[in-house]
Order: C-alpha cells, then sequence, then structure tokens
C-alpha cells in the first residue's frame, strides 16, 4: 500500500476499532454486576469446600491419627485413661470410648486447610465446615479448644487413674511375693501423661 | 441577574456575588459528575461501585470531599514551597476564568465580552503553568515528567482546537459565545454541526466539514482536559499521580476541581460552538431562559457522559502517538476543514 493509502487506512482502522470497543463496553454497561454485596450477600461455595475444623469431641476417642496427619502439627491431643469401673459411652459409630480427652486444641493459625486429618478419623468426628469469616485481633483467640471436661473432671479422672495404678501394683506386688519365679519386673510407670 | 442586582443595590456585592454563582455550579456539578463517573465505570466493568453511603452510595462524593478537607496538607521538604503552594490556585483560576464567558442562558453570562471564544483558549493555557509549576516544584521526577508531558500535550492540542473554534467563527461570524448560540437558536437543525441556519444547498455542502470539526474538538477537547485516552501527564502505571504525586489534601483537591471545572468548560465549549448552546432541541418548545440553563447543563453532562465512556473503554496512548494523532492527523483535517469550509461560505 502507498504511504498515503496507509495514512487514510490508519486513521479509519483506528476510528473502527475504537468504535468496536466503546460497542462493547456499552453493552456491559446494561448487564447484570458479576459482584455481590459481600457482607450481606454470600456467594455459595462450593460443597467440598476446606474452611475452619470443626471437632465433635463427644464422638472422639483420643486415637491421635489426626494430629499425626496434620502436616503443620496444629493439633494438639492429651488423653488420660480411663479406669474400668467408669463408662464414657459410645460413639456414634458404636465403638466404646476408652480414654478421656482432657485436651483437644486446634490452632487455626497453622492450619493450611489441607484436609489430612479428617481422612484418618475413625469416628468421623473432626469436618471440615463452611465457616470461614473467623479473623480475631488476638492471635491467641484462634487457638480453639474443644474439649469439654472442666479442670476439676481433669484432676478427677488422673486421681482415679493414679489409684488404679496403685492399686494394680499392689495387686502385681503380691502376686510376685507370692511366686516370685520371674525376675522383678519394671517398677510401674504408667501415669497420667 | 437583575433579581440580584434589584436585591442588593451595591454594584461590588452584586459582582462578587454573580462571580461565586459558577463556583457553587462547579462544586455541585463536579459531585454529580464524581458519582457518575464512578458508577459508569464500574458498571463496565460489571461491578456496582459504592452502595453503603446513602441510596445506592449517593452520599459517597460528599463523603469523599470531607475527607479530601481534612486530610493533613503535605509539602515536601525539598519542594519550591512558594511554587508548589501557588500551582494548584494558578491551575484553578485558569478554568475558573474561562466560565466568566459561557453562555449558561440567554439572560445569564459573566462577562458579554466579544472575545468570548479567544479569551477562552487564551485562558485555558492558564492551566498548563499551573500545571507545570506543580511538577517542576515538586521537586520529584514523576511530577516532573508529567508537568512536561502536560505541557507539551496541552500545548499541541491547543491548536486544532483553536482552528475548530475558528471555523465556527467563520461561519456564525461573531467570537461572542453568547452570538455564537444565538445564531444556533431555533431547532436542532440550526445547529453549527449540522451547518447552521443556512440556505439548504450551503448547508448540505458544509455538513460533512461540520461534522468532522466537531469531531475533532472533542478529541481534542479530551486531551486538553488530561483524560483517558490521553492522560499521559497523570499515567497511574507510569508515573504515579504525573504532576501531582506530591499533593494531598485541599491543594489535590484543587487539581481534582479544576480537572473536573475543566471536564465542563471543553464540554460546555463544544455544546456552545457546534449544539446550540442553550437552544432548545425542539425549537421554541421548551424555550427560555430558566430551560436555557437545562438544556445547557443537560447537553454539556451527555457530552461527559461521553467522555467518561471513551475513558473507561480505551487504552492510553504512547508519547509518540499523541504526537501523531495531534500534528499529522486532526491539524492537518481540521486545515482542509478550514479552507473547504471559508471556499463555502465565499461561494
Amino acid at each position: 500500500m502507498p504511504a498515503v493509502g496507509t495514512y487514510f487506512y490508519n486513521i479509519f482502522h483506528s476510528l473502527y476499532t475504537v468504535i468496536v470497543g466503546m460497542k462493547i463496553t456499552i453493552k456491559h454497561l446494561f448487564t447484570h454486576s458479576a459482584t455481590v454485596q459481600y457482607p450481606t450477600v454470600k456467594m455459595k461455595i462450593p460443597e467440598r469446600a476446606r474452611n475452619r475444623l470443626y471437632v465433635n469431641i463427644d464422638d472422639c476417642i483420643g486415637c491421635d491419627q489426626c494430629s499425626m496427619a496434620c502436616p503443620v502439627d496444629c493439633i494438639t491431643i492429651d488423653t488420660i485413661k480411663s479406669t474400668p469401673d467408669v463408662d464414657l459411652g459410645l460413639t456414634s459409630k458404636n465403638t466404646k470410648k476408652r480414654l478421656y480427652v482432657p485436651r483437644f486444641d486446634i490452632d487455626i493459625a497453622k492450619c493450611c486447610y489441607c484436609g489430612l486429618c479428617v481422612w484418618p478419623c475413625p469416628t468421623d468426628c473432626i469436618v471440615m465446615t463452611d465457616v470461614y469469616e473467623f479473623s480475631e485481633f488476638d492471635r491467641k483467640k484462634l487457638i480453639y479448644s474443644f474439649s469439654n471436661m472442666s479442670t476439676d473432671e481433669i484432676a478427677g479422672a488422673q486421681e482415679r487413674l493414679k489409684k488404679y495404678d496403685e492399686e494394680q501394683a499392689a495387686k502385681k506386688a503380691a502376686v510376685k511375693a507370692a511366686a516370685p519365679i520371674t525376675p522383678p519386673s519394671s517398677k510401674p510407670e504408667s501415669s497420667a501423661s | 441577574m437583575e433579581i440580584i442586582q434589584k436585591l442588593f443595590a451595591n454594584e461590588l456585592i452584586v459582582s462578587i456575588l454573580l462571580s461565586l454563582l459558577p463556583l457553587v455550579f462547579i462544586i455541585a456539578y463536579a459531585l454529580v459528575v464524581l458519582y457518575t463517573e464512578m458508577k459508569v465505570a464500574a458498571h463496565i466493568q460489571d461491578r456496582v461501585a459504592y452502595m453503603r453511603t446513602g441510596w445506592h452510595g449517593l452520599l459517597q462524593p460528599i463523603a469523599d470531599m470531607l475527607k479530601l478537607l481534612q486530610k493533613e496538607d503535605i509539602i515536601p521538604d525539598k519542594a519550591d514551597k512558594l511554587l508548589f503552594r501557588l500551582a494548584p490556585i494558578i491551575a484553578f483560576v485558569g478554568t475558573y476564568a474561562a466560565y466568566a464567558v459561557l453562555p449558561f442562558s440567554s439572560i445569564y453570562i459573566g462577562s458579554n465580552i466579544n472575545l468570548g471564544a479567544f479569551f477562552l483558549v487564551a485562558v485555558g493555557s492558564l492551566v498548563v503553568v499551573g500545571i507545570l509549576m506543580a511538577g517542576w516544584a515538586s521537586n520529584n521526577k514523576w511530577s516532573l515528567f508529567g508537568g512536561v508531558r502536560s505541557a507539551a500535550q496541552m500545548i499541541s492540542y491547543e491548536i486544532p482546537t483553536a482552528i475548530a473554534i475558528i471555523i465556527v467563527v467563520m461561519i456564525t461570524g461573531s467570537l461572542n459565545l453568547q452570538d455564537v448560540t444565538k445564531f444556533q437558536d431555533g431547532g436542532i437543525g440550526n445547529w453549527v454541526v449540522f451547518g447552521g441556519p443556512s440556505p439548504w444547498l450551503q448547508k448540505l455542502m458544509l455538513m460533512p466539514f461540520t461534522i468532522i470539526t466537531f469531531f475533532i474538538l472533542f478529541v481534542s477537547s479530551i486531551a486538553e482536559v488530561n483524560r483517558t485516552p490521553f492522560d499521559l501527564p497523570e499515567a497511574e502505571s507510569e508515573l504515579v499521580q504525573g504532576f501531582n504525586t506530591e499533593y494531598s489534601g485541599m491543594r489535590f483537591a484543587m487539581f481534582y476541581l479544576s480537572e473536573y471545572a475543566n471536564l465542563f468548560t471543553v464540554s460546555a465549549v463544544g455544546i456552545a460552538l457546534f449544539l446550540g448552546g442553550w437552544s432548545s432541541p425542539f425549537g421554541t418548545f421548551m424555550s427560555g431562559p430558566v430551560w436555557g440553563i437545562f438544556w445547557f447543563v443537560a447537553k454539556a453532562y451527555i457530552f461527559v457522559l461521553v467522555q467518561i465512556w471513551v475513558r473507561w473503554t480505551l487504552p492510553r496512548l504512547r508519547v509518540d502517538q499523541l504526537m501523531y494523532v495531534s500534528w499529522k492527523v486532526l491539524t492537518p483535517w481540521l486545515f482542509v476543514c478550514l479552507l473547504s469550509v471559508g471556499l463555502i461560505l465565499v461561494l
């Protein structure tokens, strides 16, 4: 194309493209907006979205599997053995609970929402919920404690376990004294952890 | 005008009141345009813009203004203090002076001088001084770049604007904007953009040239107010905020206000010269001094809306493209129009 032709072509081409662009924008001016008014209107989150963890402590058997699965170690679980005379009840899957769970803390600030803790749980008591608004001003408030045992109950459970262990040790000692055939076994070590 | 003159017998008070009238108008108008711009911008991008302050965010511009008034006025340590303080004032004075010759209605014009259109072009260049001053005094590389770019841009785009004005003046035979508007009174057919109230043959011959001239005036007016696609002086992605990078609080607000006031000025010039100013598009229907104000503001508002629409559609030009558009496209085409219109008028 000669230089003059290019000149006119450029002018009309740019005008044409401007009109094309303006047509597109005016179309968008009258379409519905893609955004929502967030705090009042919320978008539906996907069914399998992973957000805040929740623990149904009544079902927890204190197996510690979730804590071991956690890649960032944000779950801390303490357990106390129960004595044979107390019945801790059954879980929703009809397995017997044998351990007290005095401490079940999840540091949600550390949590990476991978969901790895959810799958190993034998009683399905640790789950991902759809709650995602839980910011706090104090970082300590992000450590969630799910255990429902009071300090008195914890102390009682420890006391009972101690007593039980002592009784067992005494029994063992009595058995040993009666028949000292085997070499003396190790001293009772187990106590409240 | 006469009512005010009757109410206050004192000459001085009357003139002060009359000169303050456009200021009140500018502030109210800037708020409306601010709101429109944000809303149009948002809806073009499929958003909704502010929704919380008042019904659909109607009070947001007022909140923005109050915020700007309260902000701390920071002057950089190494800045040229005097020029830094003076710059926004000069920029605003330049824009405000132009309001003196805008014919808002058949009875209201700040100053009915014979050289109205010429005065507009002359005073419009004062804004460049303010912006260049701001860029220089900030002692900041971005600001300086912005100021220099702005000066280059406004000087080159003043030429197409001036020639476009000359073409209209040739058709109407007057530099007085009130007379130019009166010339086009009496319906849409009499507007200069459609050839003005001349015999039909002449009108038909004038029409293509006047339409091209109007279009070119529109393009160069966008460039003169430094808006996208010609917003090189304040190109955010390259120059932070250009010449007003270092400004804050009230002084920044003055630049802001002068930008919006300028937006109205160029629109008003465009409609006063080409689209019949305050005259009703339906001849005698809905015409009169009060309707005049309505038509003037409404037409200018539509003009501004188109400018906003353009702004949120087109990307920014490069510096060389900007100069190319002005010197190699707009100016030669306008010269062709100038010669042709002259020839047609002589015939």
